[in-house]
């Protein structure tokens, strides 16, 4: 069982905030379900390498070319940001 | 009504694009009083397109493959100024800036896009209880639920309040409600449909497919929505020579039965409907054959540990500050938290904190690392299966149908409803649920899975298989 300390610093780390009660019924979850991914041990791996090779994929860049967007799309994108000022996405103070 | 259908009587005149669009309307706002299929209707649209069909067929011009079907779109799936929420308070007010790359395609198509489908909140879930706004009811048996994640796409299908439908696949949220609802669902191969435009959840899980009536609807839809997007570098052209664009007819075909499929915890209604249409596909002359997934057990444990750990990346952006729902707070931190905490639901949660500490230092090789190992064993059980088979066959749900309720207390059990499905996603294989018949009045799906680009012979064996149990 993970302690409700280890349940609020993940939540932390996840940027969540949490109740008590939220505290309390996802300790138990929580525990729960990582009870059950302890199936996974049992899994033999130890002849697939650290990068599965058939899981390997090809990157697909594109070109780093910038592409014009029309400015109602600009606007209509900014719009949607909780807090503007003069076309620009506004948050707080960090330093 | 199938696509042909309706196809038929637009270009005899028996009615207008404009009174079929209006009809399934109302048909709409009569069922979803108790269905709950639907989270916003797309009236205008409809209507909008609609206009432009019937001038089409005034003018006499070709009808495109879509024409006049009235089709809903998971509210995963972005359909530019229309509200998209992905079942979340998150999203509750978010309209689209813009149409998905399968949206514009079916828009090119002349589908009727009448509405919004109601889903488990972003994806994560198997009933479609865990939308923000509700859960969306079985047509067969309205206490009971309509699988999930895609469970209003499946419902709206089944209830006859659209014919075609777009869904979302990550673990099984097309197939499953496909099953629930006894509809048709495709999840497509890794790649073969483009997801520019759909609100991610687990990015190497996730894949769009179409959900009708008939198998043959379904591939109408997916010929529609198939094929390479430059916006998004997942995405390719499936080759149109391969061998797999020409499938083998029923009679020479060779069917691989999972013996792990039919193990301990399959309910003994739901193998009693699945062994009846495996004997059903033997008599028209399939060759039935016995194949092993050695890692079966793993599969279910392996898929949500990916599946958390792609979560908690994907959903860091729903941050109070660039779209969304906002919380403010005293500081920016405050303002993160505060927003998460109240606006996202507790499955959302639980799979966030799940997928952070599945990644955290000191964590990663025993989960991320070990699940990613696993993964390449169950994609390996099945490249085996189909040196022996063509296809293979099975549930797509160990369970009917459950009560609205039965599971929500317990995140495990609800887990347990996706066991057969998640596999596919982690291997990039496509499979489809074709209804196989029913069990006390609840409809039971047939899981058919070929490998990856197999679509074709996944339609064929499909339609072949609803001939024979007489659907069609």
């Amino acid at each position: 069982m993970i302690t409700k300390e280890e349940v609020q610093h993940i939540a932390k780390l996840a940027r969540i905030e949490l109740t008590e009660q939220e505290v309390e019924k996802f300790q138990k979850d929580l525990s729960e379900i990582l009870d059950y991914f302890e199936i996974l041990k049992k899994a033999h791996t130890s002849s697939i390498e650290e990068q599965p090779s058939s899981l390997r994929t090809e990157n697909t860049a594109r070109q780093d070319i910038p592409q014009k967007e029309k400015s109602q799309v600009i606007e209509k994108l900014i719009s949607m940001a909780p807090q503007r000022e003069r076309g620009y996405v506004k948050v707080h103070k960090i330093l | 009504m199938t696509i042909q259908d309706i196809r038929n009587s637009l270009l005899k005149k028996e009615f207008s694009a404009r009174e079929l669009a209006q009809e399934y309307l109302v048909r709409i706002r009569e069922k979803d009083q108790e269905l709950h299929a639907f989270l916003n209707l797309a009236e205008k649209l409809a209507l909008a397109q609609a206009r432009e069909i019937d001038e089409k067929i005034a003018k006499g011009l070709d009808l495109p493959a879509l024409g006049g079907v009235p089709c809903s779109v998971k509210d995963a799936i972005l359909v530019e100024g229309v509200l998209c929420t992905a079942g979340s308070r998150m999203l509750e007010n978010y309209v689209a800036p813009y149409d998905a790359t399968v949206v514009q395609k079916i828009k090119k198509a002349g589908a009727l896009i009448v509405g919004k489908t109601n889903m488990d909140e972003f994806g994560m879930g198997s009933s479609t209880e865990n939308s923000a706004f509700g859960p969306t009811k079985n047509p067969h048996d309205p206490t009971r639920v309509a699988g999930g994640s895609s469970g209003g796409s499946a419902a709206s299908v089944a209830a006859q309040e659209c014919v075609i439908s777009l869904g979302e696949d990550t673990g099984g949220s097309i197939r499953l409600p496909a099953s629930f609802c006894g509809v048709v669902g495709l999840k497509p191969t890794y790649g073969a449909v483009s997801r520019h435009g759909i609100i991610a959840v687990a990015s190497s899980l996730d894949q769009v497919g179409p959900m009708a009536k008939t198998v043959e609807d379904a591939e109408t839809l997916f010929n529609v929505i198939r094929g390479r997007d430059p916006l998004d570098s997942t995405s390719v052209e499936i080759n149109p020579k391969s061998e797999a664009r020409n499938p083998k007819q029923i009679q020479n075909l060779k069917i691989g039965i999972p013996k792990e499929y039919f193990a301990e915890g399959l309910d003994p209604q739901v193998e009693k409907v699945i062994l009846g249409a495996i004997q059903k596909l033997e008599n028209a002359g399939a060759k039935i054959i016995e194949v092993s997934l050695p890692h079966s057990s793993y599969a279910l444990a392996d898929y949500y540990i990916i599946n958390m750990s792609e979560i908690s990346a994907n959903l860091a952006r729903y941050d109070g500050v660039r779209y969304g729902a906002a919380v403010p707070g005293e500081n920016l931190l405050a303002t993160y938290m505060r927003s998460r905490g109240e606006k996202l639901g507790a499955e959302v949660k639980r799979r966030i904190m799940l997928g952070t500490y599945a990644l955290s230092a000191g964590y990663y090789d025993a989960y991320y690392a070990k699940a990613q190992k696993v993964r390449a064993l169950l994609k390996k059980d099945f490249e085996e299966a189909f040196e022996k088979v063509d296809v293979v066959a099975g549930p797509v749900s160990p369970f009917l149908p459950f009560k609205i309720g039965e599971k929500v207390e317990s995140p495990l059990a609800m887990y347990l409803v996706d066991i057969y499905t998640v596999t596919l996603n982690l291997a990039g294989l496509p499979g489809l649920s074709v209804p196989a018949g029913s069990a006390g009045g609840l409809p039971v799906g047939l899981q058919l899975i070929a490998p990856a680009f197999g679509e074709q012979t996944l339609f064929e064996t499909g339609k072949a298989f609803e001939t024979l149990i007489g659907t069609i």
